[in-house]
């Protein structure tokens, strides 16, 4: 992968990116990587690659409905083993999506806008992924719409006072909002495509999604409204959402899991996993398909520095889990926490500490984070120092309850890993295809920020 | 200017290019018999400071049917035109409201009134228990009325429209800025909007035909 090692000139500009560039030179850089230009040899293959382990899932789950969920390694005691880790793990990383574009946005910072696009995709992506694992876990996933409260001839409802159905509605929710935002933030690129496609039926699949954009004030004045009023609506609801995730642990009274950090800790664990996601994707991206201009060493500066904070208030995190147990007087907690440091499962939980606290520590130096690829292996480390993390909440707590005489093991299956890694390959693909097919940086979002944007009076 | 504080499509359609019946007064207007309909005529700008600063200069002039066009939205542009439209905000308030009392009151009617079950022990009406759901409507409610009503008052899709038959529109998702005054402005008399638009500073000024 062709990862560029020195420093890339001088990052402490005010600019949010490189001088020299115009609206026209904005609009063709961008548009041509999906119109004009050949698409890189490397596309093909990353995409056959993906596309060959997203047969692995489907192959996954076509065995799962025939055979049921016994496929995977749960059993009781650990009935929630890898589809629940993975399911956390993945909306996770889509957390980072909207606090770009939509947190971001309301601080008004204009880094945000390079990668806000690309960013949203991945949150799109990743919660497809995600949907999919409680959706297969339910056992029989061809009844999942008796999950939402519908008139039926049995006669009953919902349980609404249970933390899985606030998932239901939490994760469909944020589902639905990521994508229209996504969408309507696309209405205005659309429109670019449309007048700038050669062939017919890309003006015509492209028109027809510009749905009739011309750029009126008028419908420039809403627009923006419309924008602005959905980012304040997607702050609130991704912080609901992984509270709401959080919630579907510390509800319960498993030892370990019912504490009042959870919500603020996994909010936080998101965002640090979703930004190591953004940047092992962004710094080969930006390489490939030379965009350096756009995305600056500035990005990843910001990137790197909000991975290092919502690192250490993780790192808090873990120190107040332990603290707890301690503090709580409470054996089951006390051995709950014991059993994490020196149980079956203590190399995951060391691991874990390597990964995702001693290893975000070298960012501080800035060297280090002038050092893409370093930069990027940090991120690799981060995306699987985050995954122990789901994996060490979520077994050691079951494994060892109350009871010893109910103890037991978990393992993953061989189709858990399948699973696993078809979900990746599915995310690729999707990846990928967005990567030709649609603008992977907001056009007009861009022409914003250039210096000739301002009216001058 | 109060007919201006209020100019959402309702109150006089600024956009539709439905109610041009002027087919008959272009002619009176000097152009020829047997030519199309005339939408309006528009400039052409390089920058958006000059187009702010005509559509400035269009606006204290008289003409209220004015619309710019740029490629990426610009603060002053809506306001040199008089648009000031806020109805969108009040959709969206609307759209939060009904989701949140609807998000409520779905599970107040399922848990109390139409099947009543003891979970737990916990009482019937258990409301901090319903507030993520009625949290999760209420934004769910509220994002579509944004985009909806977006598209609603911005009457879109519109696959037609006028202005897509001018000179290098289609440079208007690129970097070209255009300012049009339409035909039915009831100041609109197609030569001197010609003249006037001339002084303006455009590289181009054009008739539009609908």
């Amino acid at each position: 992968m062709p990862i560029e090692a020195h420093n890339e000139g001088p990052i402490h500009t005010t600019a949010p990116v490189a001088p020299g560039l115009t609206f026209a030179s904005v609009t063709d850089k961008i548009s041509s990587i999906v119109l004009k230009r050949k698409t890189p040899v490397g596309w093909f293959i990353g995409f056959a690659i993906s596309f060959v382990l997203f047969q692995l899932l489907l192959l996954t789950i076509t065995k799962l409905l025939f055979e049921g969920i016994g496929l995977w390694g749960v059993n009781i005691p650990v009935a929630w083993g890898m589809d629940i880790l993975n399911f956390v793990w993945w909306i996770g990383i889509g957390h980072a999506g909207t606090l770009i574009s939509a947190i971001l946005l309301l601080l008004r910072q204009q880094w945000r806008t390079s990668i806000n696009r690309f960013a949203e995709a991945m949150t799109l992506f990743a919660v497809a992924q995600a949907g999919m694992y409680p959706l297969m876990h339910l056992g029989r996933p061809w009844l999942a719409y008796w999950l939402f409260p519908y008139p039926n001839t049995m006669g009953i409802w919902p349980q609404f006072r249970s933390p899985l159905m606030w998932d239901v509605f939490a994760v469909s929710t944020y589902a639905t909002v990521s994508a229209i935002f996504w969408f309507v933030g696309l209405i205005p690129d659309f429109a670019t495509l449309r007048d700038r496609a050669r062939s017919k039926p890309f003006q015509i699949v492209y028109g027809m999604l510009a749905m009739g954009w011309r750029g009126s004030a008028r419908h420039w004045h809403r627009y923006e409204m419309a924008y602005l009023l959905l980012a304040g609506l997607a702050t609130p609801l991704v912080l609901s959402v992984h509270t709401i995730v959080s919630l579907d642990f510390a509800v319960g009274i498993i030892p370990g899991w019912h504490a009042t950090i959870f919500p603020p800790y996994f909010v936080a664990g998101a965002i640090y996993a979703g930004f190591a996601m953004v940047l092992l994707l962004t710094i080969p991206l930006r390489k490939v398909y030379g965009l350096e201009s756009f995305i600056t060493m500035r990005h990843m500066h910001n990137m790197a520095k909000v991975m290092l904070a919502t690192g250490l208030i993780v790192g808090y995190g873990y120190i107040i889990e332990a603290f707890f147990g301690w503090y709580s007087g409470n054996r089951y907690e006390r051995y709950m926490i014991w059993n994490r440091m020196h149980g079956p499962y203590a190399y995951y939980y060391w691991a874990l500490i390597l990964c995702n606290i001693i290893t975000p520590q070298f960012l501080w130096i800035k060297k280090i984070r002038s050092n893409l690829l370093v930069l990027w292996l940090i991120s690799i480390v981060v995306s699987i120092g985050m995954w122990l993390e789901r994996f060490v909440i979520v077994v050691t707590s079951l494994h060892r309850d109350f009871l010893p005489s109910s103890w037991g093991m978990y393992q993953p299956s061989t189709w858990d890993w399948t699973m696993f890694i078809g979900t990746i390959g599915f995310f690729f693909t999707l990846l990928f295809l967005f990567l030709r097919f649609l603008p992977m940086i907001s056009i007009f979002e861009m022409r914003t920020i250039l210096p000739g944007a301002e009216v001058e009076e | 200017m109060a007919e201006d504080d209020n100019n959402e499509p309702w109150e006089h359609d600024l956009e539709d290019p439905e109610p041009f019946h002027h087919e008959a007064s272009g002619s009176s207007h000097g152009r020829g018999r047997g030519t199309p309909a005339l939408y309006g005529v528009m400039a052409e700008f390089d920058n958006p400071s000059v187009l702010v600063a005509a559509a400035r200069r269009t606006y204290q002039e008289g003409y209220r049917r004015i619309n710019g066009y740029s490629p990426y939205p610009i603060e002053e542009l809506s306001e040199a035109i008089g648009f000031k439209g806020m109805t969108l905000p009040l959709i969206v308030l609307i759209g939060g409201i009904v989701g949140g009392l609807g998000g409520f009151f779905m599970q107040y009617w399922m848990e109390v009134i139409n099947y009543p079950l003891n979970v737990g022990g916990k009482p019937y009406n258990s409301w901090p228990a319903f507030i993520p759901i009625t949290f999760e409507c209420t934004v769910l409610c509220a994002a579509f009325a944004a985009v909806l009503g977006m598209l609603m008052l911005n009457k879109l899709p519109q696959p037609y429209h006028p202005v897509f038959n001018a000179p290098n529109f289609a440079l208007a998702t690129r970097d070209r800025f255009f300012l049009v005054i339409e035909a039915n402005d009831p100041k609109f008399i197609h030569r001197e909007v010609l003249q006037f638009m001339g002084t303006l500073g455009a590289r181009d000024v054009s008739d539009v035909e609908v």
